[in-house]
C-alpha cells in the first residue's frame, strides 16, 4: 500500500441499519462524485406516506453538509427525521466529504436546567445505536435517560452513534427526564464530548474513572465548549467507578470537581477486575458499594447503584433495590422500562415513613413559630439530625411526586 | 363476468362512497346505525327426508372428491368453511383442490375467515376455479384483492354479519365443508377433543344449518355418539375421514406469550386503569378482549386490579387463552363465553370445565336476532390500524389502502357498553390517529375510548365517561392533541392515492354497505 492511497479519503461509505427486524432506523450508502448532480434512490417501508419528505430532507441535509455531487442510496425502515439526518451525516463523514459542517435537526425546546441534587432514583439506559428506543423513553417516567455511547455501541459505530446522540439530544422530547450521556472511556470520551456537549446534555457519565484527574479533564473540556458557545446551563458529571483502584479513590474522585453531582459504580467491570463472579446477592461487591456510598456522602453527593441485569426477574430486582436503598444508595440504572416502577418503589420512602417524617416536620415548624430551640413530639425530644432527615425525606417525597 | 367495471356508486349515511351492486346483487348503502329495518323471512335449506339417508346413520364416503360429487358440485357454487383451525387448517384447501380436480369453475369461496397459510387459493383464482372470496381476505389474499386481480368483488363481513347474511338469504351456501377435530359417522362433530382440537365449532353453525349440503371432514372418527355435538349430525350429508385436518401447532399455540414491548404493556395497563377508574370494573361486570399482544397484556393488568380491589366478573368473552382460563380457575369470573380458543390451555378448559361455554355467532353477534350477547358486555378492548378524529376506525386496510385483515368479531363487539380501541399512536413512523380513516370499518359514534401510549382520548359523545374519570391520574387528552403530537414526531404523512376502482366492500352488521376498499396499486 503506498502512502498516496492512505491519505486519500474513501469516496464511498455507509451508515445506519436496515433489513429484517430493524425498525425506526435507516441505512445510507453514500458515494462522492466529482461532477453531476446529487442522485438519490429511496426504498422505504413508509414510502407512500413519507417518500417525498425523505427525499426532500436528504437533499436539504446534503446541501447543509456542502455535498454537491454524489450518489446516495437510502433504505429506510421508518426512521424519524432526526435519525435520517444523523445517518446521512455519518455516511458522508465516513466518506470524507464533510468540510467541517453539520446538519442539525429541528430543535425541541430545552427543558428546565437540571439541579445538582435532583431526584435520581432511576436512569434508563438507551443504546446509542438504537434509535427506536428514544422517542417513547420518557413515557415510562424514569428520573433520567442515559444515551449510551460506551458499552452498548460497537467499536466501529462510535462515530455514527455520537452524531445520532447529538441529534437525539436536540430533537427528542424527553419530558421531565434528566438527559444524561455516557461517554466512552478517556481519551475517546473527549471526542464524544466535542460532539454532544453543544446540545446541552444535563449530565455526563464518565466510565472507568480511577483518578480525580480524569474528572477534571472532562470538566475542563465541558467548560471550554460551554464557554465557546456561551452556554450557561449546568452540565453535571457522574463518575462511574468500575475498578478496585477507582473504588479506592472514590472520595478524591467525588471531590475532583464541584460539578460532580453523584457517584456511581459499575459492577460488571468491577467484579471482572476483582476476578470474581457477579452474583445476584452481590456479596462480592458489598465492600465496594459501601465504600462508594460512604465516599459520596463524605463528598456531599448521592451514590447511585449499578444496574440489575436480569430483566425478567422483577422480584429479584425489587429485593436488590431495597437492599441498595438500605445501604444508602439513592437510585440505580435501569436497562428496561419495566424496571423503572420497581426501582421507584424501592427508592421512595414508604407511607409510614413519610407520615412519621411529616409529624416531625410539623413539630419542627411549630417549635420555630414559638421560638423554641428544642423540637418535641408528644413527650419526646427530637434530635436535630432526626429533624434534618425528616425535612429531607419530606422534600424528596415531594420531588418524587409521592406526596404533594 | 367482471362486475367490478362500471359500477354505480352512491354516498351512504356515513359519507362514504359505495357501490350499489356487488357481484351482481343489489346493495343497500349504510343508512346509519339501527336505521335499516329488515323485512321478509329468514332463508332456509330445502326439506330433506330420512329415506335419502342410511338407517345405520353411517354417512361416510371414500373421500372428499366423492362427497363433493355426491353433493352435486357444479360451476359457480358457493363453498363455505369455518376457520376454527386457523393458520393450521388443511380442510378448506383440500376441498377447493378436490373441486379443481373435478373440473368446476367460478366458485365463490366463503370461509368465516381466511389465513396467510391459504395463499394457494390465489393460484385457484388464477386458474379460474375460484371466482372470488367473500367474508374475509387476510394477508396475501387481501393483497391480491387490492391489487385489482380478483375477478369478483370481495365482500368483508363481521362474524355476526356472516351469520346475518346467511340467515337473511343474502348469500346462499351450496356446500359447506366443515373440519371436525372429532366426529361420528352420523356427522355429529365436536371441536374440543382429538389431536386437532380447536375448542368450539360455532363458526360452522350457520353453515351447517343453512347450507344445501354439508360435509364433515374429520381425522378422529369415533363410534356414535360423538358428544358434545357442537355440529348436529342431523344437518350433515356426508362424513369424510382424512389423515389430518390440520397442523395442531398452528391450530392453537402451545402457550400464549405476553408481549414484552414496553409500549404495548403501557397501553394495556392504561386500558385496565381506565376500567378501574371509570367504575366499569365492578362486581358482576363483564368484558371481552381479543388475543392480540395488547389485549392479552390488558387481561393480565386487569386481573391484578381485580384482585387488588376484590372484584369478580360475572362473565368474560373469549377468544380465550390461558389468561382467561386463569381468571376462571382463580374464581375471578363465573363463566367464559367462548367463540374461539387460541391456545392449548383454552382448549383443555373448554373440554373439561362446564363454566367454559362454547358459543356461536348466532348467540354472540348476529344483529338480526332477538338480541345478542355482544351488547350485554360492559367493556370490550379492540385493536385498529387507524382511528380518525371522529373516532371512526379501520381494522381491514393499512393506510396505503392494502387490504390485510378480515373484520372478525370486531364490528359486533362495538355494541358493548364501552368500546375501547387500544393501539400505538404510531407504528414505525406511520400514525395510527389520522384525519380520516382509509376504510371505515366502524362508525365513530360506536367507539367510546381510544387508548394510546401517549394518552387516552374519550369520545366527546360520552360525557358520562369523562365525568367518571374526573380526579383520576389518567392521561386523558383530546384526540386532536394526540394526533398533533404524533405529527410533530413523525411529520404529516401524505395520503396515498388510491385508484377509483372498488375491489371489496365492507358490510355493516345489518348487511348494508358501510365502505369500499379501493384498488391500491
Amino acid at each position: 500500500m503506498n502512502s498516496a492511497v492512505e491519505t486519500t479519503p474513501p469516496r464511498y461509505a455507509e451508515a445506519g441499519h436496515w433489513g429484517e427486524g430493524v425498525r425506526s432506523d435507516v441505512h445510507v450508502a453514500f458515494e462522492a462524485r466529482d461532477a453531476g448532480n446529487v442522485e438519490i434512490s429511496l426504498e422505504s417501508r413508509v414510502e407512500p406516506y413519507y417518500g417525498s419528505a425523505i427525499l426532500e430532507q436528504t437533499r436539504a441535509v446534503l446541501d447543509e453538509l456542502g455535498v454537491k455531487h454524489a450518489r446516495v442510496a437510502i433504505h429506510d425502515e421508518g426512521a424519524l427525521p432526526f435519525v435520517i439526518a444523523a445517518r446521512i451525516e455519518a455516511a458522508v463523514r465516513r466518506a470524507g466529504s464533510v468540510l467541517g459542517k453539520r446538519s442539525l435537526p429541528e430543535p425541541h425546546p430545552l427543558p428546565e436546567p437540571s439541579e445538582q441534587d435532583r431526584v435520581r432514583r432511576s436512569a434508563l439506559y438507551l443504546p446509542g445505536s438504537e434509535p427506536k428506543y428514544y422517542i417513547n423513553a420518557s413515557l415510562y417516567a424514569p428520573d433520567a435517560v442515559i444515551l449510551d455511547l460506551e458499552d452498548s455501541v460497537h467499536r466501529g459505530e462510535k462515530d455514527a452513534a455520537r452524531i445520532l446522540v447529538r441529534n437525539t439530544l436536540r430533537a427528542v422530547n424527553f419530558g421531565s427526564c434528566e438527559r444524561m450521556v455516557r461517554i466512552n472511556q478517556l481519551p475517546l470520551g473527549l471526542e464524544d464530548l466535542a460532539v454532544v456537549v453543544g446540545e446541552s446534555p444535563d449530565l455526563i457519565l464518565v466510565p472507568k474513572v480511577e483518578e480525580p484527574e480524569q474528572v477534571r479533564e472532562v470538566d475542563r473540556m465541558i467548560g471550554e465548549i460551554k464557554a465557546r458557545h456561551a452556554m450557561l446551563r449546568p452540565i453535571w458529571i457522574m463518575p462511574i467507578l468500575e475498578s478496585a483502584l477507582g473504588v479506592e479513590n472514590a472520595f478524591a474522585i467525588a471531590t475532583a470537581s464541584e460539578n460532580v453531582a453523584a457517584l456511581t459504580i459499575g459492577l460488571e467491570d468491577y467484579t471482572a477486575d476483582l476476578g470474581v463472579a457477579k452474583t445476584a446477592e452481590g456479596r462480592e461487591s458489598q465492600y465496594a458499594r459501601a465504600r462508594v456510598v460512604n465516599a459520596a456522602r463524605a463528598a456531599g453527593v448521592p451514590a447511585i447503584d449499578s444496574v440489575f441485569s436480569e430483566v425478567a426477574d422483577l422480584d429479584g430486582l425489587g429485593r436488590w433495590a431495597e437492599a441498595s436503598c438500605a445501604m444508602g444508595f439513592e437510585g440505580m440504572g435501569c436497562i428496561h422500562p419495566s424496571q423503572i416502577r420497581v426501582v421507584h418503589r424501592a427508592f421512595q420512602p414508604g407511607a409510614f415513613e413519610i407520615e412519621q417524617a411529616r409529624k416531625v416536620v410539623a413539630a419542627f415548624e411549630d417549635a420555630q413559630n414559638k421560638g423554641f430551640a428544642v423540637v418535641s413530639l408528644g413527650s419526646k425530644m427530637v434530635d436535630p439530625p432526626l429533624v434534618q432527615r425528616a425535612l429531607k425525606l419530606v422534600e424528596r417525597a415531594k420531588a418524587m411526586g409521592v406526596i404533594s | 363476468m367482471s362486475v367490478t367495471e362500471h359500477v354505480e356508486l352512491a354516498r351512504n349515511a356515513a359519507g362514504r362512497v359505495v357501490p350499489t351492486m356487488v357481484n351482481g346483487k343489489p346493495q343497500t348503502p349504510f343508512l346509519g346505525t339501527g336505521k335499516y329495518q329488515p323485512r321478509g323471512r329468514k332463508a332456509a335449506p330445502a326439506i330433506c327426508s330420512n329415506k335419502d339417508y342410511p338407517d345405520s346413520g353411517d354417512k361416510r364416503v371414500a373421500d372428499l372428491e366423492t362427497a363433493l360429487r355426491n353433493c352435486g358440485l357444479r360451476d359457480g357454487m358457493v363453498i363455505s368453511n369455518h376457520h376454527h383451525l386457523r393458520d393450521g387448517d388443511k380442510v378448506a384447501l383440500m376441498a377447493l383442490e378436490a373441486a379443481a380436480r373435478i373440473g368446476v369453475k367460478d366458485l365463490v369461496w366463503f370461509p368465516s375467515a381466511s389465513f396467510a397459510s391459504q395463499k394457494s387459493a390465489i393460484e385457484l383464482m388464477e386458474r379460474g376455479v375460484i371466482h372470488h372470496i367473500e367474508d374475509s381476505l387476510n394477508g396475501p389474499l387481501g393483497d391480491y384483492c387490492t391489487q385489482g386481480k380478483m375477478r369478483g368483488m370481495g365482500v368483508l363481513r363481521s362474524h355476526g354479519g356472516r351469520y346475518q347474511a346467511i340467515q337473511d338469504g343474502e348469500i346462499h351456501i351450496d356446500i359447506a365443508v366443515l373440519a371436525a377435530p372429532t366426529a361420528d359417522s352420523f356427522g355429529n362433530a365436536d371441536g374440543s377433543h382429538g389431536r386437532s382440537a380447536c375448542g368450539p365449532l360455532g363458526f360452522g353453525l350457520a353453515d351447517s344449518t343453512y347450507a344445501d349440503r354439508v360435509i364433515v371432514v374429520t381425522d378422529n372418527l369415533q363410534p356414535f355418539p360423538c358428544v358434545p355435538w357442537q355440529i348436529q349430525g342431523n344437518n350433515v350429508d356426508f362424513v369424510v375421514e382424512v389423515e389430518s385436518i390440520g397442523d395442531p401447532a398452528k391450530i392453537v399455540s402451545g402457550t400464549t406469550q405476553i408481549t414484552r414491548s414496553p409500549d404495548k404493556l403501557r397501553i394495556a395497563e392504561l386500558v385496565a386503569q381506565f376500567l378501574q377508574a371509570s367504575g366499569i370494573m365492578k362486581n358482576g361486570f363483564s368484558f371481552q378482549a381479543g388475543a392480540g399482544g395488547i389485549a392479552l397484556a390488558f387481561v393480565e393488568s386487569l386481573k391484578q386490579l381485580m384482585k387488588q380491589d376484590g372484584v369478580k366478573a360475572r362473565f368474560v368473552r373469549g377468544g380465550s387463552t390461558k389468561f382467561l382460563v386463569e381468571l376462571l380457575e382463580e374464581g375471578l369470573t363465573d363463566y367464559i363465553l367462548d367463540g374461539q380458543t387460541f391456545d392449548l390451555e383454552g382448549v383443555k378448559s373448554m373440554a373439561n370445565d362446564p363454566r367454559h361455554v362454547a358459543t356461536s355467532p348466532f348467540a354472540s353477534y348476529n344483529y338480526h336476532g332477538k338480541g345478542n350477547f355482544a351488547s350485554l358486555v360492559d367493556a370490550v378492548v379492540l385493536s385498529a390500524t387507524e382511528v380518525d378524529l371522529n373516532f371512526n376506525a379501520n381494522v381491514v386496510t393499512r393506510s396505503d389502502g392494502r387490504l390485510l385483515h378480515g373484520i372478525g368479531g370486531w364490528q359486533n363487539c362495538l355494541f358493548a357498553g364501552c368500546t375501547i380501541l387500544a393501539l400505538p399512536s404510531f407504528r414505525n413512523r406511520i400514525p395510527g390517529i389520522v384525519e380520516e380513516v382509509t376504510t371505515m370499518t366502524g362508525p365513530g359514534e360506536m367507539i367510546d375510548v381510544v387508548v394510546t401510549e401517549r394518552g387516552i382520548a374519550i369520545n366527546p359523545r360520552r360525557t358520562d365517561l369523562f365525568h367518571a374519570v374526573i380526579g383520576s391520574k389518567l392521561p386523558i387528552r383530546p384526540i386532536e392533541d394526540i394526533k398533533t403530537e404524533v405529527e410533530t414526531i413523525c411529520g404529516k404523512p401524505t395520503r396515498p392515492k388510491l385508484k377509483d376502482r372498488p375491489c371489496a366492500v365492507v358490510k355493516w352488521v345489518d348487511g348494508t354497505v358501510l365502505d369500499t376498499v379501493w384498488q391500491a396499486s
